[in-house]
């Protein structure tokens, strides 16, 4: 929505001559002897945001604990501006500053708890209170400066944590879930004031969430968690394009999954699936995870099974009144089951060997005569689909 | 029946302060740490709850009386050994309600202080902050357990005018010669006392704020 997707923050920063903002290496790190993370690499470029992105118990949480050092990871270092930081060195910490989940503010005023962090690191009273003042602005809460915090909404509270942290400049903000406790109304002009006040106070940040939403209206790049490790990692509109992974498909506008089993490979890479319905679908092979230090699997040969994703967008129709043969690859005979107004498109539910959703215009439904029971032939070019291993 | 009064509130006070001392440090250390025997160190807390006034009463007497290890000390029938065996008693009471409070702060508090930049004395602190009413109520209830009891300040007081009477002891004097009297207005003056105690036991209990976005409880459920 904003600056975020920017064209220049692509590269991994590891070229810069002055190296990556912050730089995790080989990050490892169990809990009683289940391995939770394992991270090759994750880099953060001065001025970036970095999303986080993964379901819950993917290690969202210990990642966020290991980079604000306040565990050990078992293994692996942490680099901010080149130099190795090490858990439970305060000076160290001192430098980064971190926003919970479900933030705790401390009993008393708000710019009691605005000011906890400068406290804690000797700032005088007089520029402390100027610069409270200063946080709070940004954040749009200065009216609440002497507020109890027990008289805050969840949005309130969410902003005065924020503007707790950023009022420290950190070099490196991390910030759990912003929007977690959020009523969605208010999530959009949360994001952007929180991209804003980020952008502007700290050196980059990385923003750990399960929310793609949260992810792809902020951050520069997405980093995808999943089991503890970095699936894939890309700029919002690379990962939309070319997801590798069924959870970033599903972040993406391709939830319908069709599943298949890989009959043969073309010479040229394409994948001859065939579909539970027995359709046969031509689709391009899994996309690779980009970045090295992101973990994807192997590109499935013939047997393998796979997902196929599509979006409705991208199904076409034909009024349906010659019966397709089925070894046309990627056309076959459905009939409407429903029509459902999607904002200013139609969604069509499609019964057939291949259960799929198309999304039209008005237009094209009505001059196909799309009533539920009306037989059409379903169309998905093979450049639309995206497959995954199963 | 001032001076009487005064010493119950001295002795008292003081095997409060003492038991503070003592207790609040062992029910932070319980409550927060993580060692082996945490279990038994929270079972043998709760268990001092009821200790019974006069088994400590007998304990603190075969302890200062002359025959005993400190017997060279004579402080047998003395305010300090009477200040001895209340605050025996009231440690437990402080330990066991301060583990309780600075449990009930969830410990991401710690965690939250730290991410800021606090030290780690500095984000305890912090989190002994949050759980202050707990750490209030510990005091006003350990105050509450010795100023009403009777053993314990009987056995090694020895209940002597002037001075090692105290308020429960002049009760059970005075209702044994059938001054009804004097016992009830020194009854009543220890009811005021215990009611005083519990008002600000119930105004602290009140005095709880909700932070309705912030972490229920000290679990984190989401991983």
């Amino acid at each position: 929505m904003s600056a975020g997707g920017g064209p220049a923050r692509t590269g991994t920063g590891a070229e810069r001559p002055d190296g990556p903002l912050l730089r995790a290496e080989e990050l490892r790190h169990s809990y009683g002897g289940r391995t939770v993370l394992d991270l090759e690499l994750l880099e953060v470029a001065a001025g970036e945001i970095v999303a986080v992105l993964g379901p819950n118990g993917a290690g969202k949480s210990t990642l966020f604990r290991l980079l604000l050092l306040l565990e050990a990871p078992d293994r692996g270092r942490i680099l901010l501006g080149g130099r190795p930081l090490r858990s439970g060195d305060t000076a160290a910490r001192r430098r980064l500053a971190g926003v919970f989940q479900r933030p705790w503010l401390f009993s008393g005023s708000v710019a009691m708890n605005v000011a906890f962090g400068l406290r804690a690191r000797g700032v005088g009273a007089a520029e402390r209170r100027a610069r409270v003042a200063e946080a709070l602005g940004w954040l749009g809460v200065a009216e609440l400066a002497e507020a109890p915090v027990h008289t805050l909404s969840g949005g309130e509270a969410q902003r005065v944590a924020l503007a707790r942290a950023l009022v420290l400049r950190p070099e490196l903000l991390l910030l759990d879930e912003p929007t977690a406790g959020l009523d969605i109304a208010v999530r959009r002009s949360f994001r952007e004031d929180v991209e804003r006040a980020v952008r502007a106070h700290a050196g980059g940040a990385v923003l750990i969430t399960h929310d793609a939403a949260d992810a792809f209206a902020v951050a520069d790049r997405v980093a995808v968690l999943e089991e503890g490790r970095l699936t894939q990692m890309g700029t919002p509109a690379a990962l939309a394009a070319a997801p590798a992974s069924t959870f970033v498909a599903a972040f993406t506008g391709q939830e319908l999954l069709l599943h298949g089993t890989v009959e043969t490979v073309d010479p040229d890479g394409l994948l001859r699936v065939l579909t539970s319905g027995g359709v046969r679908l031509l689709a391009p092979p899994p996309a690779a995870a980009e970045p090295p230090g992101t973990h994807a699997a192997e590109p499935p040969g013939a047997g393998a099974a796979v997902h196929v994703a599509y979006r409705p967008e991208d199904v076409a129709l034909a009024a349906g009144h010659e019966e397709a043969p089925s070894s046309v690859v990627n056309r076959f005979p459905v009939r409407v089951a429903a029509v459902t107004p999607a904002g200013p498109l139609v969604r069509v539910r499609l019964e057939g060997p291949l259960p799929l959703v198309a999304l039209l215009t008005r237009q094209s439904a009505e001059r196909l005569a799309l009533v539920p029971g009306a037989p059409a032939e379903a169309r998905l070019k093979a450049a639309a689909l995206r497959t995954f291993p199963a | 029946m001032l001076e009487i009064l005064w010493r119950s509130l001295a002795v008292s006070g003081t095997a409060v302060l003492l038991g503070v001392l003592v207790g609040l440090p062992v029910g932070v250390a319980v409550g927060l740490g993580r060692f082996r025997g945490r279990q038994l160190a929270v079972a043998l807390i709760h268990t001092g709850f009821a200790l019974p006034p006069v088994v400590v009463g007998l304990l603190v007497y075969m302890v200062l009386s002359r025959a005993g290890p400190a017997g060279h000390l004579e402080l047998l029938f003395s305010a300090p050994a009477m200040v001895l065996a209340q605050t025996l008693l009231a440690a437990p009471y402080v330990a066991g309600i301060t583990l309780a409070a600075v449990q009930s702060v969830p410990t991401d508090v710690r965690l939250q202080a730290r991410a800021l930049g606090a030290s780690s004395g500095r984000a305890l602190w912090a989190h002994l902050r949050e759980a202050r009413l707990g750490l209030g109520a510990a005091v006003v209830a350990g105050f509450g357990a010795v100023i009403s009891e009777v053993g314990a300040v009987m056995l090694v007081g020895g209940n002597i005018r002037g001075e090692t009477r105290v308020l429960t002891t002049a009760i059970v004097l005075e209702t044994r010669r059938g001054n009804f009297a004097l016992a009830l207005a020194l009854g009543f003056l220890l009811l005021a006392i215990a009611f005083a105690v519990n008002l600000a036991l119930t105004r602290i209990q009140q005095g709880g704020r909700h932070q309705p976005w912030a972490a229920a409880s000290s679990e984190r459920p989401w991983a």
